[in-house]
């Protein structure tokens, strides 16, 4: 097999800072190449340099593609050539149809014209490529993420993708349709497609990749061939963090406590479709010192049922109760939750978790400013004094706690939101996906943060889709499925295919 | 870990963005004085910077800088208010109204129209934060709504004239000491100098400036990043200059203009309601990011509903100092100044897709689009001419701030 991409000594500095050292990559044609390298490790720099959103002359090195050095001096340059990228955020315009986002930018018409008969039957025939199975008519808002992404990937063959690159194609994807999406790289491989993969989820790249690549602080650790010998993701993960990790999560030795905190029959209701119920009778209990997961598919209402537990947040017509060490909680509006005791870290820190034109200070304080303040006056140096206190024990690695917090990395940023919710005093701690897209590194210490407040006698309730992080964290695991729970068993005694099966069980049933 | 290494050049950058903040905010000010140097070097005899149209230019301007700081925060929470210049006439109105046909007292004509004010932004609040309508449009409405209600409720007359009390709003000065004889003759050459004005001067710019070296004694006690101390003081000495040199320039004609000291007072006050306060804060983070500021606790509808009612109770103020100044209510009092209003917010900085915003930098934005109106005048070019340069300043300086911050 011959290299279809050569990039040799890519060095690219920002001011200041030198994103990119040395870098090597080597792709050979009809391979699926992963990239892996903890948050800062300079994956998406690199790509920027190989798709010319860098442009060439702002970087040292060379691009060789296909056999020739290539200078990209914008996206359209490497597009062009059949260097596609599809990136973690996809990029689809909601409002259109399947098939007007298919061919956005590059579109069948002539003399700017749609020719619309060309452009549904060209849609179709790339729909039934990447399995997708909708009408081209449908608008994209109307899909799932799982559909878009292979919306996106239809877009990309659309333009005759010779090279395509995936930017964490998987991050907000659940296991099934994962699993599809690697299923369906597999099959372009096999008819002669070359991909690089770029994804935190180590399990998925052993799965598929040919070869791996591991950046660390912006330079090549090695290149990782998987026909020599398997890898194991312990091995990916030594080379990323540059030592060995012998464990994933930290250990833990807890004195669980008596009853803490207590949801009972707890039902609520669509927001905009009443009567359709997402919650359905929900119960729960988490005691002193202790930590309980809820596992469950994308879409199973883990997300909907602490939304509504925080000051009715989502939905409506929200019936059931809640008990917080005994006495019953009003939690009619979410100032009421937080001062309760409740809090509730978000799932999308970006969207709902952050401020994030504002300094790590001001982003600190946010949802307890009364706690800096006197007569409704900010005492700033209080201010300053709590910031740097979260900020060492937390270790947020920032210059400064007046830096804005959109210049901080994933995990740096998800301590600052601990940090807002730490200041709150809760009794009762929500996490809803509390690693996502965050590196290893970063994941390990959030959960030596969530340990410790187990250990001050904090219930927590930690959501996420991750089944090992749950295993890794939890005393106690909740399933939980389309809005009810369907099964609860000690961390202990569960596994991966426990929960999928207690799962699978309830569609059983239904059938 | 390479993170020292890494450390001191992030640290470094941030200095390098402060200092960015800083020159940014200097910029404008320096673009203020350029302005008004250019009109001085181009008007004949240098009347721009004479006395009495000094004290002209504050009085004519007054309005915007009031209404700015309302729209400030309307914009910083997100929204917009494009009834201001419709309720500063409907108040005019109404206030005209009750003084010359109700005969009832200004002073408590002032607190009616203030409270009408306040109670109009507050309805559209209500349709804003509760309602949640676009502000857009529910402020386009209020627009036509009350430019039409003033309209008939005024049918095309003229209403007043007003008791002096009520004009020196708006054209009034504060009474000199220099009125006692003693005084006058002890002063004897020197008597002719308004001197409280000077004396108010000088005293504001000493207490700004102990007041920034006491700020940053305290950071620097604190362990906060400070500015330079050579660049604080150089800024203050200008800073000082400037305003003993204004109230220098004011005191050679009548004094101190009441209406400058009300500006100075709210300017003063919403700053520090910006800065200081959990309120501001709110605001500011409701600006940036709604739906992190709501889970986190703030009731982002109430303080929408606040702003609202607040700009409405600055542009009942503002409708108050037009009638003042004029003398009378008319029914196109007030049209299209919420154009002016939020050219100057945003010539001053302020983002258009809200959180982001000084108090500082939108009165000096007001006192540009001040400067040049009245430079503009002087040089006695037309008035169709003078929004044809409006509009290039203001694409000028939004130009200038998002090449800055793609830079950035």
């Amino acid at each position: 097999m011959a290299a279809i991409l050569e990039m040799r000594g890519i060095t690219k500095t920002f001011p200041g800072v030198k994103a990119l050292s040395d870098v090597n990559l080597m792709v050979e044609e009809g391979e699926i190449h992963a990239i892996c390298g903890e948050n800062g490790a300079g994956k998406s720099t690199l790509m920027k340099v190989l798709s010319g959103v860098h442009p060439a002359g702002t970087y040292q090195g060379d691009i060789v593609y296909r056999g020739e050095v290539r200078k990209f001096a914008a996206i359209g340059d490497s597009e062009h050539l059949g260097i596609i990228i599809i990136h973690q955020e996809l990029a689809l315009a909601p409002q259109l149809s399947i098939a007007e986002n298919i061919f956005l930018g590059n579109e069948t018409a002539a003399g700017g014209v749609i020719d619309w008969t060309q452009c549904f039957q060209r849609a179709r025939a790339l729909m039934t490529k990447v399995g997708l199975r909708e009408s081209p008519n449908t608008l994209i808002t109307n899909i799932g993420v799982g559909k878009q992404q292979l919306v996106e990937i239809a877009k990309a063959l659309a333009k005759q993708v010779k090279l395509l690159i995936l930017d964490e194609p998987t991050a907000s994807l659940n296991e099934a349709d994962s699993a599809a999406l690697l299923n369906l790289l597999l099959e372009f491989k096999a008819q002669g497609m070359t991909s690089i993969l770029i994804s935190h989820k180590l399990n998925e790249i052993a799965k598929v990749a040919d070869k791996i690549t591991i950046l660390r602080d912006g330079s090549t650790v090695e290149t990782l061939d998987t026909a020599k010998e398997p890898i194991l993701e312990s091995r990916i993960i030594k080379g990323m963090v540059g030592r060995e990790m012998t464990d994933r999560y930290p250990p833990r030795n807890v004195e669980i406590g008596a009853e803490l905190f207590r949801i009972d029959d707890w039902w609520v209701e669509h927001p905009q479709h009443s009567g359709r119920e997402v919650i359905k009778g929900v119960s729960l209990h988490v005691r002193r010192g202790e930590v309980i997961g809820i596992a469950g598919l994308m879409g199973a209402g883990r997300t909907e049922l602490a939304m509504s537990v925080f000051g009715r947040a989502y939905g409506r017509n929200i019936r059931g109760t809640a008990t917080l060490e005994g006495r019953k909680l009003d939690l009619s509006t979410i100032e009421k939750a937080i001062a309760q005791g409740l809090a509730y870290v978000t799932e999308d820190r970006k969207v709902l978790g952050l401020v994030l034109t504002e300094e790590v200070r001001t982003n600190i304080t946010l949802a307890n400013l009364e706690g800096v303040s006197q007569q409704g006056v900010i005492d700033e140096a209080r201010e300053v004094a709590v910031a740097s206190r979260y900020r060492q024990a937390l270790r947020i690695r920032t210059p400064s706690i007046h830096q804005r917090v959109v210049n901080l990395s994933g995990g740096n940023q998800q301590k600052v939101v601990l940090a807002k919710w730490l200041f709150t005093e809760p009794k009762v701690l929500i996490l809803d996906e509390p690693t996502r897209g965050i590196d290893v590194g970063a994941k390990y210490e959030i959960y030596g943060i969530i340990n410790e407040l187990a250990a001050q006698g904090k219930g927590v309730i930690v959501l996420s889709s991750e089944m090992p992080e749950l295993l890794g964290v939890c005393d106690r695991i909740y399933v939980m499925n389309e809005g009810r729970f369907v099964d609860e068993m000690p961390a202990r005694e569960a596994s991966q295919e426990k929960i999928m099966a207690s799962i699978m069980r309830q569609y059983g049933t239904k059938s | 870990m390479t993170a020292p290494a890494l450390n001191t050049s992030a640290t470094r950058e941030m200095r390098s963005e402060l200092l960015k903040d800083s020159l940014r905010d200097y910029g404008l000010l320096f673009s203020l004085l350029l302005i008004v140097a250019f009109f001085y070097v181009i008007t004949e005899n240098h009347v721009s910077v004479a006395p009495v149209n000094n004290t002209n230019l504050v009085m004519q301007n007054s309005y915007v800088v009031i209404m700015a700081l309302g729209m400030l925060l309307v914009i910083v929470v997100g929204h917009i208010d494009l009834s201001v210049g419709s309720i500063v006439g409907f108040v005019g109105a109404v206030a005209g109204s009750l003084i010359v046909y109700q005969k009832m007292p200004y002073p408590l004509v002032i607190v009616i129209s203030l409270a009408i004010g306040a109670a109009i932004g507050a309805a559209q609040g209500v349709l804003v934060a509760y309602g949640r309508m676009p502000s857009f449009i529910v402020t386009l409405g209020g627009m036509l709504i009350f430019r039409g209600l003033t309209g008939s409720m005024l049918l095309g007359q003229f209403v007043g004239p007003f008791p002096r009390g009520f004009q020196d709003i708006a054209s009034g000065f504060i009474s000199n000491a220099t009125e006692f004889a003693w005084i006058d003759k002890a002063l004897g050459a020197w008597g002719h100098l308004k001197w409280v004005s000077l004396i108010v001067g000088v005293a504001g710019a000493v207490v700004m400036f102990a007041m920034s070296l006491r700020r940053w004694t305290r950071a620097r006690a604190g362990n906060m990043d400070a500015e330079p101390l050579l660049l604080l003081l150089g800024k203050n000495i200008v800073f000082a200059v400037i305003i003993i040199a204004v109230a220098y320039n004011l005191a050679l004609y009548k004094g101190l203009p009441v209406i400058l000291v009300i500006m100075g007072a709210l300017t003063l006050f919403y700053g520090f309601v910006t800065t200081r306060t959990v309120v501001g804060r709110r605001i500011y983070a409701i600006g940036g990011n709604s739906l992190a500021a709501r889970l986190s606790g703030v009731k982002t509808e109430r303080l929408i509903f606040l702003t609202f009612a607040n700009m409405g109770l600055l542009a009942g103020l503002a409708g108050l100092v037009v009638a003042a100044r004029l003398n009378s209510s008319t029914p196109s009092a007030g049209n299209s100044f919420e154009l002016d209003v939020i050219a100057a917010c945003f010539i001053g900085g302020v983002s258009a897709s809200g959180g982001v915003g000084k108090v500082m930098n939108v009165v000096i934005g007001a006192l540009f689009m001040g400067v040049m109106n009245n430079g503009m005048s002087l040089i006695g070019l037309g008035i169709f001419w003078q929004q044809v340069v409006k509009g290039l300043v203001l694409l000028a300086a939004v130009g200038i701030d998002v090449y800055q911050k793609s830079k950035g």
